[in-house]
């Protein structure tokens, strides 16, 4: 039994044309309708003309799928200049016979009517160019133009009607780009003939800085990402930005790369971050994240790795210049061009251009590692939302490469230090804080890894000191009164050793005081045994005077009867009777 | 300008100076014959003899429409004299037509 590899659809899916855009494709589940026509509308300056162009570029280039310009606006040698600048050979496409371009030349108010006519002529041009290259692809740019030059607007409807039931019938996918009107979507309402799909390109200036959208407001028959999109256009074509398309599955490393601070790396389980893993470093102003960015930098440039590192506030020669008085010589590896800078300011120009600029060059440079400080001011140029997008597309772009990454953030003060970063902190891997601790007349810094997926890390606050020599991590002072760092953690030291000598001299004391109770006690014990002694002396001296006193008593008794001749009475008998001679005794 | 330029152009055709015409068509249909046949007449009328129409069939030859930047059919396009003139539909309207070729000063 022969089976077929692929299970059969359970129903038949709409076919789709990929536009081979970077992330025009992910959102709308695998390109354009194919064979009809799509409307691509939109203000002026927001990318109409490049998209349509690019949807043909790509398509003879990557797709051997030939297509047909079809230029209202621009001539082709405009066209073929201008698209040049984004890296589009579309000269050596129309030279090989993969694309044709062909100019629609109308001047308003030139073309005198008279009678009744159709618009035959368009149809045979656009005809001919399609058959002449079997194109797939179509792109009228921008269609619209006809409506300044044709002044019956009922046959010009009705031709426009015909003319995309045509395309329709000639199996071709076609992009129609389209002014964007005030009340509508189009200008001219070319909607109500397209209704296939619907894309709306938007360029929209918030805080005076202008980001690019797209949306796709229809697709008919098919899933589609409907949020809105930014999009940037950078030095090879346009790159949407699907947030929610993005993919995780890229390849991970067990190696282990060093910070270049010892402690640190032990911290870290010992041997430091994972190749390829993103690290945050969050802290208020004044913290020293540079300058741990900056003895990464050096680490890496030493292993022998390439280092890109984007500076939005800092000029790379300040970088060079502060390092330096901590010890740390980064020109020797920005003079080996191991080490590369790129500086810009972040109110310089948009989110997107900042991205398009950051992917140019860590595709030209190949760095191994890159940094940003602070990704923070970057992420204020645009809104919440396009900042978190932006940095997600960078990390994804980043993993995806192997390349490890380390962003400093700064904080403001008054925020609590992890929520003021929940945007950003869930994207990365590795978690460091940096933290003032402010108390008896000074400031110190602490550092503490919050987070470290995938190895095990430290608990501990951490001080760290800043010296002519460098950075040295060293144990904070962790006692009952809290933890201490500066100089109050060596106060807190010396104060122990003089605790420890004070307890020692006080054992002494009560060592001697004891033993001068129990002298005491002895005397006393001697003296009482010699009273006692004393006392069993006089016993045993009355005892022996009654023994005497009775044996006289008797003695003289047995004389007495013996001088009245009388008989020797009972003893008791003899007590009784002389109790009153007793006495007198 | 604009007026300067009618000037000249009336000019030439008031002098002897030769006319060449090109008529775009898309088979022949009715509008065709009929755009034909109204421009015959017309230069009949005001440039006998001084002018040469040219008849291009787009069905045949596509690949002409490109060069005069063809958009409708049926379309008269004035090669000679300078400047070239666009005049698209059935060529009906006369008046039209006249003011279009510059056959007529004003309007």
């Amino acid at each position: 039994m022969k089976k077929s590899p692929k299970p059969a659809p359970v129903a038949a899916l709409l076919p789709k044309c990929p536009t081979g855009i970077h992330g025009l494709d992910e959102i709308t589940g695998g390109g354009l309708p194919k064979g009809r026509p799509t409307l691509v509308c939109g203000g002026a300056g927001c990318g109409k003309t490049l998209l349509a162009t690019e949807f043909l570029v790509r398509g003879a280039a990557l797709y051997d799928e030939p297509g047909v310009l079809m230029a209202f606006e621009e001539t082709e040698a405009e066209l073929k200049a201008n698209v040049a600048s984004l890296g589009f050979d579309l000269a050596g496409l129309v030279r090989r016979k993969k694309i044709v371009i062909d100019y629609v030349h109308i001047e308003p108010g030139e073309i005198h009517e008279s009678g009744e006519y159709d618009l035959e002529g368009l149809f045979v041009r656009l005809n001919y160019a399609i058959d002449s290259i079997g194109a797939k692809r179509v792109v009228l740019d921008t269609l619209e133009a006809l409506f300044g030059g044709l002044r019956n607007e009922t046959v010009l409807r009705a031709e426009l009607r015909r003319l995309f039931r045509w395309l329709k019938v000639k199996g071709v996918t076609a992009v129609i780009t389209a002014e964007r009107g005030r009340e509508q979507l189009t200008r001219h309402g070319l909607e109500e003939y397209v209704s296939d799909c619907v894309i709306l390109l938007d360029h929209r200036v918030n805080d005076q800085i202008a980001t690019r959208h797209m949306r796709v407001v229809k697709y008919r028959g098919a899933l589609h990402g409907t949020n809105e999109f930014p999009f940037l256009i950078g030095s090879d074509g346009l790159s949407v930005l699907p947030i929610t398309s993005l993919s995780l599955n890229h390849k991970v490393s067990r190696e282990r790369i060093a910070t270049g601070i010892p402690r640190l790396d032990s911290m870290l389980g010992g041997q430091g971050f994972f190749r390829g893993s993103s690290i945050l470093l969050t802290g208020t102003p004044g913290t020293g994240k540079t300058i741990i960015a900056a003895n990464f930098a050096d680490a890496a440039c030493k292993r022998g790795e390439r280092v890109l590192f984007f500076s939005f506030e800092e000029s790379p020669n300040q970088i060079i210049r502060n390092m330096h008085s901590i010890g740390l010589r980064l020109e020797p590896h920005v003079k080996s061009g191991l080490l590369r800078f790129h500086s810009a300011r972040p109110s310089l120009y948009g989110l997107e251009m900042h991205l398009a600029t950051i992917f140019k060059e860590i595709l030209e440079f190949e760095p191994s590692v890159v940094i940003m400080d602070p990704i923070t001011s970057l992420m204020d140029s645009g809104t919440s939302s396009e900042g978190k997008g932006m940095v997600t597309r960078l990390i994804d772009y980043l993993k995806a490469g192997q390349v490890t990454s380390l962003f400093t953030s700064l904080t403001q003060g008054g925020h609590s230090l992890e929520q003021s970063e929940a945007a950003m902190s869930s994207l990365m891997d590795s978690w460091l804080l940096l933290q003032n601790f402010v108390g008896n007349g000074e400031r110190n810094r602490v550092l503490y890894v919050l987070k470290a997926r995938g190895m095990a890390h430290s608990n501990q606050i951490r001080e760290f000191l800043i010296s002519d020599r460098g950075i040295d991590v060293v144990d904070a002072y962790i006692g009952p009164s809290g933890v201490l760092t500066g100089s109050a953690r060596a106060a807190q030291t010396s104060l122990e050793k003089a605790s420890v000598l004070a307890s020692h001299q006080e054992a002494a004391r009560r060592k001697r005081e004891l033993e001068r109770t129990r002298a005491a006690l002895e005397r006393q014990i001697s003296g009482l045994r010699s009273e006692h002694e004393a006392g069993a002396e006089e016993l045993r001296q009355i005892d022996e005077q009654v023994g005497t006193q009775t044996r006289l008593l008797n003695t003289e008794r047995n004389e007495l009867g013996r001088l009245r001749q009388a008989d020797i009475s009972l003893p008791s008998a003899a007590r009784n009777h002389s109790g009153n001679g007793r006495g007198r005794l | 300008m604009r007026a300067v330029k009618r000037k000249r152009a009336y000019a030439a055709a008031k002098t002897g100076k030769k006319w060449r015409l090109r008529l775009y068509v898309m088979d022949e249909t009715p509008t065709s014959l009929a755009a034909f046949a109204n421009l015959k007449r017309i230069c009949d009328d005001h440039l006998k003899g001084r002018y040469h129409i040219t008849v291009i069939d787009l069905l045949k030859n596509p690949q002409l429409a490109k060069g005069d930047q063809i958009l409708a059919t049926p379309t008269v396009v004035r090669r000679l004299p300078v400047p070239v003139r666009t005049i698209i539909g059935s060529l009906s309207n006369l008046d039209q037509v006249l003011v279009g070729l510059d056959l007529r000063a004003g309007g």
